[in-house]
């Protein structure tokens, strides 16, 4: 069995990590989630060299964004609740990070894009795909920002709007991150799909919040905000085995909580064909995508399975 | 399955136990801790002025229980922290990021304004482990000069010198005259800097020219203080967990931001 780690992102014949993500060719089914690193090329740079298989950029809009005030992350039981509020510094001065990113990167980047509108989704993506961006991750599920993210997500009719209106605009592969903050989550999945989505993370951070006893302040200064980390895993894990059990074919990116092998592993047998993470750079540091490769790869061996690919929707069967 | 917490990174609400006045926009908050009286200099934490702001803080001191910070008053956050008293709430997180080493024989501390607060910590613990510590201080004016007299008693007078800017205390001129011609008379196995990122960088360029190690300690805008936002970053590291203390070598690899540019709160390159 060959490996791919030190092959630079070279093509192996024979790799059993590699996936075909909607077009998107990843040599590992390892993304960085976004909103984590996500500023600099400097900073995708070194999650490539980590091992992940592909990035997604901080969440961009039209506008540049200041985000909001500290606290902005507070550690929950399980995890880190975080409103940081959707800081970016717009498109067309992200659209030179994109560029410059896209000369030293080895690996797929793709970029988060949020709007108020659909038209501004739209015209963000088709400015960041013009740039160099090889896919689009729709931000319609971030869960502390009003007007966009999760406001739109939550609702089938206007998702399925803005991912029309995006298709139209780009070529590239759309990838939509989807809420959990929903009753029914395959209801938006469905709704995104058939408006032209080529794959569906799943998901996004649940809303959530912390206070303080002593001072009977919520600390975040927004109050509310995102719960991720291996709190989230099994809302998560669900998640994607519901996507997965009514929408046989949409390829999957499972997010929430994956800090190691395991949890990668129990996402693809859900249903999912990568895996996106975050949170756990907190604890793993960047090297976190290579470790999970790794066992990832060793489970594969011990199993006697021949690819990530054979594993994915496992646990359907029968 | 691995666990995403961190000890150090639970926010813990706390009192202040002892506030300093140290210049007339500079004052010293003491307050108990056990992690973070367990710091080492070059260490910091984030505070928590509740219903305000969450700030980075570079730690002064450390021991007993007890953790303190040095603040200028600079903005909303250090201004609402400036009129708290003894006996009020703040919250804390850390302590956070790497530390200086400890080195031996002949050492070097330069500092510039609020710099000073983490190189005293340092000082007190080199001072007994070293052949000799010499220490370069400088500020704006008079009043801003932190710690002349703590200092003065771990340095020996002739290893002490302070500058200003206006002359009103010590030689005027910036730290980068004296400490050139320090570096060009005497020999040093280390050389630690803190201070405003111009100094550092004209520092940085010193060492350079004659060869010598230097340790750096950076600021930036920080949010998560965890490695994970992106806010602090110069070049591929981060300054809350890959620093705040950078070598020489690191600092090579950042040459084209050092001094020159930063993130902004918006993600942008803003100057420094």
């Amino acid at each position: 069995m060959q490996t791919i780690f030190g092959t630079g992102g070279k093509k192996l014949e024979g790799n059993p990590l590699r996936v075909n993500l909607a077009g998107l060719e990843l040599q590992n089914p390892t993304i960085l989630a976004s909103g984590v690193l996500g500023y600099s090329a400097e900073s995708l740079n070194r999650v490539a060299k980590g091992g992940a298989g592909a990035v997604v950029s901080k969440s961009i809009g039209l506008e540049p964004r200041v985000g909001y005030a500290n606290p902005t992350v507070v550690q929950a039981e399980a995890g880190l609740i975080n409103a940081m509020g959707l800081p970016n510094p717009g498109i067309d001065v992200y659209a030179e990070e994109i560029k410059y990113s896209k000369t030293i990167l080895r690996i797929p980047l793709i970029v988060s894009v949020f709007g108020y509108s659909a038209d501004e989704y739209a015209t963000v993506a088709e400015k960041a795909v013009a740039a160099g961006a090889d896919a689009v991750e729709l931000n319609v599920s971030c869960p502390h920002v009003q007007f966009t993210g999760a406001e739109i997500g939550q609702n089938p009719t206007v998702l399925a709007e803005v991912v029309e209106k995006v298709r139209a605009a780009v070529s590239k592969p759309i990838i939509v991150k989807l809420s959990p903050n929903v009753a029914d989550i395959p209801v938006t999945a469905k709704a995104a799909v058939e408006a032209g989505a080529d794959a569906l993370t799943a998901v996004n951070t649940l809303k959530a919040m912390a206070i303080d006893p002593e001072t009977t302040r919520p600390v975040l200064s927004n109050i509310k905000g995102g719960l991720s980390g291996p709190a989230v895993k099994p809302v998560a894990l669900r998640c994607v085995y519901d996507i997965r059990e009514q929408l046989p074919d949409v390829p999957i990116i499972g997010c929430g909580g994956v800090s190691d092998w395991r949890d990668a592993v129990e996402f693809f047998l859900a249903g999912a064909s990568a895996v996106q993470v975050g949170t756990a750079i907190a604890l793993e540091d960047t090297d976190v995508f290579q470790s999970i490769t790794k066992g990832v790869e060793v489970y594969l061996r011990k199993k006697h399975f021949g690819s990530v690919k054979e594993i994915v929707n496992l646990a359907h069967r029968g | 399955m691995s666990t995403s917490l961190i000890a150090a990174n639970t926010i813990r609400t706390t009192e202040i136990v002892q506030v300093r006045t140290e210049s007339p926009t500079v004052k010293t908050f003491i307050m108990v801790d056990r992690l973070c009286s367990k710091a080492k200099p070059g260490q910091f934490l984030m505070l928590w002025i509740p219903g305000v702001d969450e700030i980075p803080m570079s730690i002064m001191d450390a021991g007993n229980g007890l953790v303190s910070v040095t603040v200028k008053q600079v903005g909303d956050a250090t201004k609402h922290l400036h009129g708290m008293e003894a006996g009020q709430t703040v919250g804390v997180r850390g302590p956070f990021g790497n530390s200086f080493t400890e080195s031996r024989g002949r050492v070097l501390l330069v500092s510039g304004g609020t710099g000073t607060a983490p190189l005293l910590f340092l000082a007190k613990l080199l001072s007994a482990k070293t052949e000799r510590l010499s220490f370069v201080e400088g500020a704006k004016t008079k009043d801003e000069l932190l710690f002349v007299r703590e200092l003065g008693g771990i340095c020996n007078e002739k290893s002490l010198i302070t500058t200003t800017e206006d002359g009103t205390y010590g030689l005027q001129c910036m730290v980068t005259e004296p400490l050139a011609k320090l570096l060009d008379r005497e020999k040093f196995d280390m050389i630690y800097t803190c201070g405003p990122e111009v100094m550092i960088k004209k520092i940085f360029d010193l060492t350079e020219q004659r060869k010598l190690p230097l340790e750096a300690s950076l600021e930036r805008l920080m949010r998560c203080g965890i490695g994970l936002c992106g806010s602090c970053v110069i070049g591929k590291y981060r300054v809350c967990r890959d620093g705040p203390v950078f070598t020489a070598a690191q600092l090579r690899e950042v040459k084209d931001e050092l001094g020159i540019s930063k993130i902004g709160f918006d993600g942008s390159r803003i100057p420094v």
